[in-house]
């Protein structure tokens, strides 16, 4: 990681596995809350987010907050870009108040680089795009190494929207570095079939059934309904043979762990049953994105 | 007015002229190819040691002006042309309004008279304001000089419109220059679809998408007998057809641009706009077919695209950012480094992709006649050193934009100097 952090396949496996390392020192005990750290005090981070974020946003800012760094959070709708500015223009004036970093979200795939190129402030990207989103990708390797104790050999099942998903990206560049061996799974429309020739690693299925077989981790992705504007399918039978229920566990390995990086559509890609089992690490996932993102920033501001 | 450009390596491939030689042009035209010219009076240009070619001539450059002024004019996009060894340039009808009546083509002509240092010839629209719909007024437009029709930019989907432009343009004898897009197929892409598009997260425009269109336009060349030309190929299955199209005697013709042949997807700085451009930059097997085109003579002729958008035009989100780079300047270093310097065609072949190649794609005539240095042709010259080096700095470009890949790239051999009409109108900075 030179300056911020854009994307995991630019990022070294050692850089990875500090991060992670750093992250469970943040991770709360029991029923507290997390610990205040104030290693960044007098630091400031900026949340800029042009796309819609809840659990992302939040979760960047619990985490500075955690750092004892200040944080001041700019989203589109209340932005000059709704007024017309260019996001050049927009993150120029951002930068004269001297942030010590910027995160940012943008529906513009590789706009935070587009960026990193005309800026000197680091910037972690909080997703871009279809591009990538790094962090969710770290606080998945998190929580499964919470679970499973290791990366390496792990089959990991990718599940939903490919084409579309920057968490899928993320993953498959985190997991390929770690030699997991990634399987990809969605309707024909939107897995391309070049997504096999991203990382090492990776094989395509179309067959759930076959994906989910022997899996230690079943990653679910959303199916994004704004997406879905390319003739794909029908969101029925979207459920039918692409919707994690209790009959695809039966097939997986007796340990498996189910992830979904959320908002869920329950009953859309994943069946309340599963959601709601002692498998789903949905909340852990949660929990492990401060800890994350709190190794990230102390890493980015401290560096 | 007379000038005698003296000593130079003459290539003429139209007349397969390659001869050390004196060209004397006389009142704009050619009037004497021969060793050993004198003549009284005449301004004298030394090209010993250099070579004298038909003046270059670039059939696809976008030079903004009426509209887009901030960005190009007729008379910056006609100094960079100069500087890029062309005498002649055809500019596409997408301005503001489009080149879609003889006013606007008239307006064109008479500014390009009055501010251009190259000769301009308007390519007027095939559908009024390039929509696709209704034809445009052709025959005007010809009557005021258009040369060829072209709704560059804006593929006319709808197969029974450009059926009416082919038939059209056949009685008029001009061509029907088409930019091959399927729109469905490459609906809201951004850069070639493959393994990087979706690596990086963008949109694709798959090959598929020009091949579609160039496969429905030869079938429909054939049904209207139309001169049908591809403008800018850049896909393997679409040169494949063309060859195939001229195999079976149709009058398809077809361009490559220098950089679709220099540069593919993996040349791509990520997420810069300087590489965005339709067709896109394709993977290597596309570029190997181009270049394998140009080699046996599938491609006609080399153009540039010449497209300047302005600076904050281009410093934006990559999706965002217009498609589109400037070219003029760097179009004879990529090409002699490309397809000369490597070893895939000779200067003399080089040579004719600019002059009489193109000359024949849009079949000017009589008193237009160019692409050739033999008498009664055009007094358009372009005197060239195949191998002195040189750095492209794009800071001291003619152009008014600044969009290109090439930026400090450095090339061997380029243009000296540019002649238009006996006058000498750029020199090489040092010669």
């Amino acid at each position: 990681m030179s300056r911020g952090l854009l994307g995991i396949e630019e990022t070294d496996r050692s850089v990875i596995e500090q991060i992670l390392e750093r992250a469970v020192a943040f991770q709360p005990h029991g029923g507290q809350t997390f610990a205040k750290v104030n290693t960044c005090t007098g630091m400031m981070v900026v949340n800029a987010f042009f796309e819609n974020s809840t659990r992302t946003r939040s979760s960047f800012e619990i985490a500075a907050h955690r750092l004892g760094a200040d944080t001041l959070a700019i989203t589109a709708s209340g932005s000059s870009v709704s007024k017309g500015e260019s996001l050049v223009d927009t993150l120029n004036t951002l930068v004269a108040m001297r942030p010590s970093a910027i995160v940012m979200r943008h529906q513009a795939s590789g706009a935070p680089h587009f960026l990193a190129r005309h800026l000197t402030t680091p910037i972690i990207n909080a997703g871009d795009g279809t591009h990538e989103h790094p962090t969710q990708a770290l606080l998945d390797a998190r929580t499964i190494l919470d679970r499973c104790g290791r990366l390496e050999g792990l089959r990991v099942a990718i599940i939903g929207d490919i084409q579309h998903s920057r968490v899928a990206r993320s993953n498959v560049h985190l997991l390929s570095k770690f030699g997991a061996e990634i399987v990809l799974c969605g309707p024909p429309t939107l897995l391309p079939r070049e997504m096999a020739s991203i990382a090492t690693g990776v094989t395509l299925e179309y067959d759930m059934r076959r994906a989910v077989a022997g899996a230690n981790v079943i990653m679910m992705l959303r199916v994004q309904l704004e997406r879905l504007h390319e003739p794909s399918m029908q969101p029925g039978e979207y459920f039918r043979f692409y919707g994690l229920r209790q009959e695809h566990i039966a097939l997986a390995h007796p340990d498996v762990i189910v992830m979904h990086p959320g908002p869920m559509n329950r009953g859309r890609e994943i069946s309340s049953e599963v959601a709601d089992s002692q498998r789903s690490m949905i909340l852990n996932q949660v929990e492990n994105g401060v800890s994350v993102r709190m190794a990230v920033l102390e890493r980015v501001l401290l560096q | 007015m007379k000038l005698l450009i003296k000593n130079g390596r003459v290539i003429c491939p139209a007349s397969n002229h390659d001869a050390v030689a004196d060209v004397l042009i006389e009142d704009g035209r050619v009037t004497a190819v021969a060793p050993d010219l004198s003549a009284p009076g005449a301004e004298v240009l030394d090209a010993a040691g250099l070579v004298v070619a038909p003046g270059f001539i670039d059939i696809h450059v976008h030079l903004r002006e009426p509209g887009f002024t901030h960005a190009e004019t007729i008379a910056t996009g006609a100094r960079a042309a100069a500087a890029g060894g062309f005498t002649s340039v055809c500019c596409m009808p997408n301005t503001n309004p489009v080149n879609d009546s003889a006013t606007v083509t008239t307006y064109i002509v008479e500014k390009a008279r009055r501010e251009a240092v190259v000769n301009v010839f308007p390519i007027g629209a095939i559908t009024k304001g390039s929509a696709g719909e209704e034809l445009a007024s052709i025959g005007s437009m010809v009557a005021a000089g258009a040369v060829a029709i072209s709704d560059d930019g804006r593929p006319v989907m709808n197969a029974r419109v450009i059926r009416r432009a082919m038939e059209s343009a056949r009685a008029l004898d001009i061509p029907v220059i088409q930019h091959c897009e399927d729109l469905n197929l490459s609906a809201g892409g951004d850069m070639h679809e493959c393994v990087e598009s979706v690596r990086l997260g963008l949109r694709g425009i798959p090959s598929a998408s020009e091949d579609v269109m160039v496969a429905r336009d030869i079938i429909l060349a054939e049904l209207t007998g139309a001169r049908y030309h591809v403008a800018h190929i850049s896909a393997r299955n679409s040169v494949a057809m063309v060859a195939y199209a001229r195999q079976r005697g149709l009058s398809v013709t077809c361009e490559a641009t220098p950089h679709h042949i220099a540069l593919h997807t993996e040349h791509m700085r990520p997420y810069d706009s300087n590489y965005k451009m339709k067709p896109p930059l394709r993977c290597r097997h596309d570029v190997d077919a181009v270049i394998d085109g140009i080699a046996s003579g599938a491609v006609d002729c080399l153009a540039t695209d010449h497209a300047p958008h302005a600076g904050d035009d281009k410093m934006q989100e990559f999706e965002k950012c217009p498609f589109g780079i400037i070219g003029l300047e760097t179009a004879v270093g990529v090409s002699l480094e490309v397809l000369v310097h490597s070893g895939r065609i000779s200067l003399n072949r080089l040579i004719a992709l600019y002059t009489s190649e193109p000359a024949r794609v849009i079949g000017w005539k009589g008193q237009q006649a160019r692409g050739a240095l033999q008498p009664g042709y055009a007094g358009d010259v372009t005197v060239l050193h195949p191998e002195y080096p040189w750095t492209y700095d794009v800071k001291n470009s003619a152009s008014k934009s600044s969009n290109t890949p090439f930026n400090g790239r450095t090339f061997r051999g380029g243009p000296i100097a540019t002649v238009v009409g006996g006058s000498v109108v750029w020199k090489a900075p040092g010669f």
